[in-house]
């Protein structure tokens, strides 16, 4: 299939872009890499594509020391070749280096994959377990969004019309911290059927675990229920049947005894 | 005979060592298909061409009813109304009992799947030709839908066509007497067996050109077809054209396995059209269309009975077994060609006292069924290959002993089986003490009961045999309405003494520009750059059924040879004049006319009887350097190659995750013409069998709607997802063929679904679990593993 008929703007500016997307049936594109389909099989039916790669506002990294602040059109691929700053251990290149596959890496974004929403995304699930912050901008000033509240649904979230993502904030854990990542995926590259990160940060008094790939927004849970034994309890109510909600827990369960051994490592 | 160095034929008079037969020479096609400098249908663009796009049922089932054209635009859309004079696509199977489908260009009166076409529409480019396409309304009444072949079957069902009265296109029985034997066999094993609907994937998508060329009265189709000829035959048929009225063009087809072997409604539409509108039209397929209308092979449900005395030995196989035939029965293949070939082959490489079968054709609200790569075979395979694991486990064997002791031996060869297949050659036994070996059973044996935890390993094997290029006798005998006879091919000498060969196969993917090629060197001498293989073009080939059935390599390659041989006598004969000797005292020898001494090369005898004619005795023949040779095999029930699989899994019995450990094969398709090539064809197979085994399916909900309508939910195993193979050649030279070769083109993609499926469930034995029903995905695995805890708890 090809797309319908639409206008294709590439803004130079934030300002100009909240214009462009302020009008009827405008859609903001980064990489391209999930509205290409999108467009190819009419699924989206913009009048207007507004390309946001061209946007210099939303390059650039900058590491604070208490946080890595990468701008939204940072693309996974550069993620992956650690030409971006990193947490320790690599945890966010090895997180890019197994989305999709290559050539999606190349062009697609991190704030294309978050605005986009999908429930299987890795950044939506990692970055929420690291406890990110979106950080977005509007012609009256931005925002400040923790990635747990910023996804409503599937290919929801709670950017306003002309509202733009600008750049996301992670905080730094502290140097005892454990990190666990685990998908299941039917093959490298596809769309996972499991996926949890798990943040065990005593130095923040955090410990936080993430479920991805549930159909609806990341389930989260904190503290005490950041337990894989909880995980099925916890996914009864996002529509998952038996399996997957086993699935999830065995994987929740994975994540959880890497973030332990990491944990267990940064101590010894 | 049995040899790893097989001698074959010398007996040629230019054989060619370096490019002969036998040599793994670099695929011809290869540089342009490399250098991405191929032809496809989409890449030929015509002076005036526009493009069609389809509007295509969204239901499953419905009655058809008023279809809105957008006011204004009326001229640019098409029903099946506006189509005078077009004929339904019909395939009548001869075997007594079928009932007849009607497949319109467009629907006509009822869509009977999803995808169906039911207008079409015509715009300068594909993107507009849509947006017109989104504009027509249709009025549908929707039916209940048949989107399972067994709920078809059931007493008040939907009717696919109503005046049938059941959704049986059609019912066949192999009547053995096993009566006797089930009484008193004290192995009874049993299963029920689903496969998959699949959807083939080659490359690129089907897709056709339409051009009427006023100048010959005369309509061009350029088409990705598998077979130009019989598509020809079909779309004259449908368009009320005289055949020479109608040329068949295929340019570079990327990739067939059986999805391009069939005549297409969109082909019907663009002959139409093409010659109504008075300019070019063109459709290429998107993947979506693919997935979403064509989901067309591969889905088999079987219940299965084998006996066997106390020592493994098979005594009898009785089956029931049912094809979901889709819709409509397809051009030519039909709707009863997979039914047939189960009946048929279901007892493998085996020897057994009973067999009897019964079998089904079952219409659906599905595309009709396409024969894919290895046709009925790897359902085939999975079904006896399973049950024999199954009686190995009640004797206490090894599956591979259980084997052993029921495959047909060498000594016993060529031996006609139970249901008279006649096996040409081989040594079954052999292959599979090679591949046991290969595999190191009594290793994987021990690290199996060593391993702890989660993770389990399982090794599977399965052996089978392949009937290639066979003929008349045997599709006769299936019914199919398009029976092949015997093949042609024309060798012309050009004057600068290169080779010209006209074929009426299909090279798309097999290599046969290089592998006929070859055949031309063996005979000639002539080296392959020399040589052009020239196929895909009803104006310009013998008339040939096509390449399918893994046929070419034994009819396309034996009249090749014949045609070069005859090709020969006449250089000969030119050549002996020139060099003033009698004929019979010359040979031909590296593209040369040789006798004794004296010598003149292939070249500059072509030259000489083209241009130099008066450098001629004036009694030379008048026959020319330009011959067509026919042939025909000694037998027509095909070759018979043969593989032994095996393979090692690891299954995470948590997660259900299935992971290729190993895997080996050990195969034997006769004289390997290029051993590369074959090499190549045993590769790929395996990858789609590795997709039939653990990934492809195309689920339908209870409407019948197509569930995997992306490649993101239609998982086509890549390559992480296929092993590195080991593959070990034995050759046992067909009696029957011109230099002993064998069809090897489908085997790679039989054995896989039967030996990954008999390995996990190798793996999952200990845990009281089976799986019986492909693909064998981690859903079903844990599913099954849950609902045995939940048994073990309650």
């Amino acid at each position: 299939m090809k797309p319908v008929d639409f206008a294709f703007d590439q803004p130079a500016t934030l300002a100009q872009a909240s214009t462009m997307l302020a009008t009827e049936g405008a859609r903001a594109m980064g990489g391209g890499q999930s509205l290409g389909p999108m467009l190819n099989f009419r699924v989206a039916r913009p009048a207007r594509i507004v390309a946001l790669h061209g946007l210099a506002e939303c390059q650039g990294v900058e590491d604070a020391g208490d946080a890595l602040t990468l701008g939204a059109s940072t693309p996974h691929a550069a993620i992956e070749d650690g030409r971006t700053p990193d947490l320790p251990g690599g945890i966010l290149s090895r997180i890019a280096a197994n989305i999709a596959y290559r050539a999606v890496r190349t062009r697609g974004t991190m704030g294309g994959s978050l605005c986009h929403a999908d429930p299987g995304a890795d950044w939506l699930c990692t970055l929420g377990a690291l406890g990110a912050l979106v950080l977005t901008w509007t012609p009256r000033g931005g925002r400040m969004v923790p990635l747990s509240g910023f996804v409503t649904g599937a290919f929801r979230t709670v950017l306003q019309p002309g509202e733009i993502v600008q750049a996301i904030r992670i905080p730094r854990p502290g140097a005892d911290f454990g990190w666990g990542y685990v998908k299941a995926c039917r093959k490298p590259g596809e769309f996972a059927h499991a996926m949890c990160a798990v943040l065990l940060d005593p130095t923040h008094g955090v410990r936080r675990m993430v479920i991805g790939a549930t159909g609806g927004p990341p389930v989260v849970l904190e503290g005490d229920r950041a337990d894989p034994a909880a995980v099925e309890g916890a996914l009864k109510g996002a529509g998952l049947g038996p399996v997957e909600r086993r699935m999830q827990a065995v994987i929740a369960g994975r994540a959880m005894e890497q973030a332990m051994q990491a944990h267990r490592g940064t101590r010894a | 005979m049995t040899t790893d160095d097989a001698p074959r034929s010398n007996s040629f008079p230019g054989h060619n060592n370096k490019q002969g037969v036998g040599q793994s020479v670099p695929r011809k096609e290869d540089d342009r298909y490399l250098r991405g400098t191929g032809e496809y249908v989409g890449d030929i663009r015509l002076s005036g061409m526009r493009e069609l796009a389809f509007v295509r049922s969204p239901y499953a089932h419905a009655r058809l009813g008023a279809i809105h054209k957008p006011a204004g635009r009326e001229d640019c859309v098409f029903t099946a109304a506006d189509l005078h004079g077009v004929e339904p696509i019909i395939a009548n199977s001869g075997l007594p009992g079928f009932k007849s489908s009607a497949q319109y260009a467009l629907a006509y009166e009822k869509v009977r799947h999803v995808g169906e076409a039911v207008a079409v529409c015509v715009a300068p480019t594909r993107a507009e030709a849509e947006d017109l396409a989104a504009t027509v309304v249709v009025d549908y009444e929707e039916l209940p839908a048949l989107s399972d072949m067994l709920d078809a079957i059931t007493p008040g069902a939907a009717l696919v066509h109503d005046h049938w009265g059941d959704n049986l296109f059609l019912q066949t029985q192999v009547a053995g007497d096993v009566d006797e034997i089930i009484r008193t066999a004290p192995i009874h094993v049993k299963r029920t067996l689903r496969t998959a609907r699949q959807c083939m994937s080659p490359m690129e998508g089907r897709g056709v050109i339409a051009r009427w060329e006023s100048r010959l009265n005369q309509l061009v189709l350029i088409t990705s077809t598998q077979m130009p000829h019989i598509v020809r035959t079909g779309l004259a048929g449908c368009l009320g054209l005289s055949e020479e009225q109608v040329r068949i063009i295929a340019p570079d087809v990327g990739g067939g396995f059986g999805y391009k072997g069939i005549l297409l409604p969109e082909e019907v539409c663009a002959g139409f059209l093409a010659r109504h509108l008075g300019h070019p039209v063109r459709w290429l397929e998107d993947r979506r269309e693919q997935l979403a209308g064509n989901a067309n092979c591969r889905e088999h449900h079987y219940e299965l009975n084998a006996y066997a005395d106390r020592d493994g030995r098979l005594l009898a196989v009785d089956a029931d077994a049912s094809v979901d035939a889709g819709a409509y029965s397809i051009y030519p293949f039909s709707a009863c060609l997979e039914a047939a070939q189960v009946a048929s082959i279901l007892p493998g490489p085996y020897r057994m006292q009973g067999y009897r079968c019964h079998t089904r054709s079952v219409a659906t609200n599905k595309a009709g069924i396409v024969p894919y790569r290895g046709v009925a075979r790897a359902g085939v395979c999975y079904a006896i290959e399973s049950l024999m694991d199954d009686i190995a486990v009640q004797a206490g064997l090894e599956p591979w002993e259980v084997r052993l002791r029921n495959l047909v031996p060498a000594e016993l060869m060529p031996f006609d089986n139970i249901t008279n297949k006649h096996f040409d050659s081989g040594d079954y036994p052999e292959a599979l003490r090679r591949v046991v070996k290969a595999i190191d059973v009594p290793g994987v044996r021990a690290r199996q009961a060593a391993m702890q935890g989660p993770v389990r390993l399982g090794l599977g094997i399965a052996i089978f045999c392949e009937q290639g290029a066979h003929g008349t006798s045997v599709y006769h005998g299936w019914g199919i309405p398009m029976v092949p006879g015997f093949e042609q091919a024309v060798a012309r000498l050009t004057p600068d003494g290169g080779l010209e060969l006209r074929v009426g196969i299909q090279s798309h993917g097999q290599g046969l520009e290089t592998t006929l090629a070859q055949v031309g060197a063996e005979v000639l001498g002539i080296p392959i750059e020399r040589i052009q293989v020239v196929h895909g073009d009803t104006a310009l080939t013998p008339y040939s059924t096509g390449t399918w059935g893994s046929r070419c390599m034994v009819m396309a390659g034996g009249a090749v040879a014949t045609a070069c041989r005859e090709l020969a006598e006449r250089i000969v004969a030119i050549g002996a004049k020139l060099l003033q000797v009698r004929a019979e005292d010359t040979r031909i020898v590296d593209g040369a006319v040789v006798s004794g001494e004296r010598t003149v090369t292939i070249a500059e005898v072509a030259r000489t009887w083209y241009l130099r004619p008066q450098e001629l005795p004036a009694d030379v023949s008048p026959a020319g350097l330009e011959v067509t040779g026919g042939y025909r095999t000694r037998r027509d029930t095909g070759t018979f190659s043969y593989a032994a699989h095996a393979v090692v899994v690891s299954v995470d019995t948590e997660m259900g995750d299935v992971k290729i450990l190993d895997y080996a094969i050990c195969e034997d398709g006769g004289v390997l013409v290029n051993p590369m090539i074959v090499d190549g064809q045993v590769n790929g197979g395996l990858a789609q069998g590795v997709g039939t085994a653990l990934y492809e399916e195309m689920p339908f909900d209870a409407a019948g709607q197509p569930l995997a309508t992306t490649l993101a939910d239609y998982m086509l195993p890549g390559a992480t997802e296929v092993p590195l193979l080991r593959i070990d050649h034995m050759v046992t030279p067909s009696p029957y063929t011109e230099f002993g070769q064998k069809g090897i083109g489908e085997g790679g993609a039989i054995g896989p679904p039967a030996a990954i499926a008999n390995a996990v469930n190798d793996a999952l034995r200990p845990l009281g679990v089976r799986m019986d029903r492909l693909p064998i995905t981690p859903h079903r695995i844990v599913s099954a593993l849950m609902a045995r805890e939940q048994g073990v708890a309650s």
